[in-house]
């Protein structure tokens, strides 16, 4: 049919490129020209005014951190959630709502959620008083306890961010037919041999797009990280919130979203090529 | 020594029994079918011995020492899937030397019977290739090298060509053979396929709604079936079940009379190969109604009725019968089956 017509499949995603290109490609194409131009010229001068700010280092460091350790144990998590849970037989399916529940949670929700819990009057603290271990109210989120305040945000970060991962990683678990496992088992594989030699090379391309997904997210970290610690915990998107609203200078933001869009990418660029999938090798 | 006794198997998955209480021993270096349609409880039979599943009671010994409740790979078996499950993302060399790899075997002995396996099976062209890029007739070959190549006493072959086309399936079948005899491994095979079974096996056990039907020699089976299922399933055509009356302790065939097996009742079923009988003139013949006539080249297939019951039968090719014609037939005495009408069972015929 189309073979007559060949301009439908054009016409039919005509109208989602058109969308992309108008609110996508031309803020992109305004922003990275805000960043990169002073009073109507090319220039660096913003990139220097966000460079030398002294929340710069401080809100690179802190994202960095924050996705290298929150990104693995959600990956680990993930992993043994989905091993787990397909072990499971009857009540798999609601398991897997439970756990799910933190995707439909906006992420500043999220925040004030653990906001609640981990503030000086919050559920934690009445929790250690009553068991006696701490005398009076602890502070955990203040700039004086930056490493009580980064386990604080990790946490949030993992509990709210795990949830797709794990949806990514059950996809991925059920697309492996069990006789590989079976196999492996028969021919003398003991459960971790298994897993490493059989389960995850086997989910691969969804190990890959789990972590493509994550670690763009983790780059982009900002309502938790917000609700939990203000600016006592300096991010790079954060940092681009306060330069445009606060400071009402939209060129440095831009400059910040620029950066973190190359990050983004370049982290892309890594997986791809580390993780590479090699459709010969997949079932 | 590696001969294996199922001993009383019984699997139920909730109400629903898919073994009851199957027996079966197999000798040591024997090949044995499990032979029956499709749901008749054979994976499951072989996931047990395997130690896939677990048996609801029974058990089952290998070399007289029981492995229920021993780890899959601590039976001494190798298995080929359905599926051939051959590791997409290792090499054929890799995957035929995984159950060694497991073993911690060393390099070379690896690679010594990592080639021998391969050499067996003609798989040497592919070893560093990806299972992706072969055929399936190769990768069912990769499966058999690998549960080969660690030298299992007991090798477990789940329906292993069944996902070959038919002339693949053929090839491999007579290789098989050829592979399993040198190898000298006791071996299960289960299939759906009767001529897969009655090809390849020393013995078959037919199997019916998580039951063994019979337990024999291919030849015996098909001449002497227990039971009207076991006819009706081996054999192609399958045997014609006729019911016949019986007077004196004797059935008439045309004029014949044929002696009936003592203390049956006024009607018994007569099971009939169906090339075991012969052209006779009219009234001395059997009398049968041929409605289709097929001559197959190798041979002339009747499809008609007997007694006004359904029979197909075989004659040579050189007979001239047309459809529409009445033939007589003189039926093969020796190789009549005789059942009973009410439990289905053969009841053995009078010694003469
Ligand atoms: N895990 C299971 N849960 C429930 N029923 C099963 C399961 N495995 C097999 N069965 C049932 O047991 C019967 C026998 O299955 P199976 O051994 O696979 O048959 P076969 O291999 O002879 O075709 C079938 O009716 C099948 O539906
Ligand atoms: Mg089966």
């Amino acid at each position: 049919m189309t073979q007559n017509r060949p301009w439908i499949p054009y016409l039919l995603i005509l109208p989602s490129v058109a969308f992309l290109a108008l609110l996508f490609v031309v803020p992109l194409v305004q922003t990275i020209w805000l960043a990169l131009s002073d009073n109507g010229a090319p220039s660096l001068a913003n990139a220097e005014r966000m460079v030398t700010d002294i929340n710069f280092t401080r809100s690179v460091r802190n994202t960095f951190l924050l996705t290298i350790v929150v990104v693995p144990v959600q990956i680990a998590i993930a992993l043994a959630m989905g091993t787990m849970v397909s072990k499971v037989g009857r009540g798999r399916e609601t398991i897997l709502w439970i756990w799910t529940i933190p995707l439909g949670i906006s992420d500043l929700a999220a925040g004030l959620v653990w906001l609640s819990i981990l503030q000086n009057t919050g559920y934690f603290n009445s929790l250690l008083f009553s068991l006696g271990v701490i005398g009076r109210q602890a502070s955990w989120l203040s700039y004086q306890t930056p490493i009580a305040l980064f386990i604080a945000i990790a946490v949030a970060e993992i509990w709210r961010g795990t949830a797709i991962v794990m949806v990514i990683i059950v996809a991925g678990l059920n697309q492996v037919p069990k006789e590989f496992k079976e196999a492996a088992e028969i021919f003398g594989a003991g459960p971790w041999t298994r897993f490493w030699r059989i389960t995850l090379p086997l989910i691969r391309p969804a190990l890959q797009s789990a972590l493509i997904l994550r670690t763009v997210l983790a780059f982009e970290v900002f309502a938790v990280v917000y609700a939990l610690g203000g600016r006592n915990f300096p991010v790079l998107v954060g940092e681009a919130y306060n330069w445009q609203n606060q400071n009402q200078n939209y060129s440095v933001a831009a400059v910040y979203a620029v950066l973190i869009m190359i990050i983004s990418l370049a982290a892309t660029l890594i997986y791809l090529k580390a993780l590479k999938v090699d459709p010969e090798r997949l079932p | 020594m590696a001969n294996i006794v199922i001993d009383r198997i019984r699997k139920s998955f909730g109400a629903f029994q898919a073994l009851k209480e199957v027996s079966l021993t197999i000798n040591d270096g024997e090949f044995v079918s499990l032979l029956g349609p499709s749901g008749c409880g054979k994976t499951t039979l072989l996931r047990i011995i395997a130690g896939l599943e677990t048996s609801t009671s029974g058990d089952v010994r290998i070399g007289d020492r029981s492995i229920i409740g021993l780890a899959p790979k601590d039976r001494g078996l190798a298995m080929v899937f359905q599926n051939y499950a051959v590791f997409p993302h290792m090499t054929v060399y890799e995957n035929v030397a995984f159950g060694l790899r497991m073993q911690k075997a060393d390099e070379a002995r690896v690679k010594a019977q990592v080639e021998k396996a391969a050499g067996l099976l003609h798989i040497e062209p592919y070893l560093d290739r990806y299972p992706n890029k072969l055929s399936g007739g190769q990768r069912q070959r990769v499966a058999v090298a690998r549960a080969l190549a660690v030298k299992p006493k007991v090798l477990l072959m789940d329906e292993p060509l069944s996902n070959l086309d038919a002339l693949l399936r053929l090839e491999m079948r007579t290789e098989l053979k050829t592979v399993l005899q040198s190898a000298g491994t006791t071996t299960i095979y289960v299939t759906h396929d009767q001529t897969e079974a009655m090809g390849l096996s020393d013995r078959i056990a037919v199997m019916h709604n998580g039951v063994v039907e019979q337990v024999g020699h291919p030849v015996e089976i098909y001449n002497h079936p227990a039971t009207r299922f076991v006819g009706g399933f081996i054999g192609n055509p399958p045997m014609n079940f006729i019911k016949v009356p019986v007077s004196n302790g004797q059935v008439a065939a045309g004029e014949e009379q044929l002696a009936a097996p003592k203390d049956v009742g006024n009607e018994i079923v007569l099971g009939l190969r169906g090339e075991a009988v012969e052209l006779a003139p009219l009234p001395q013949g059997l009398e049968m109604k041929v409605r289709v006539a097929e001559p197959m080249g190798s041979h002339l297939l009747l499809t008609g009725s007997i007694h006004d019951q359904p029979v197909r039968v075989i004659l040579p090719a050189s007979e001239t019968v047309k459809s529409g014609d009445t033939i007589g037939l003189k039926l093969d005495s020796k190789r009549i089956t005789w059942l009973s009408p009410e439990s289905g069972r053969s009841i053995p015929a009078v010694s003469a």
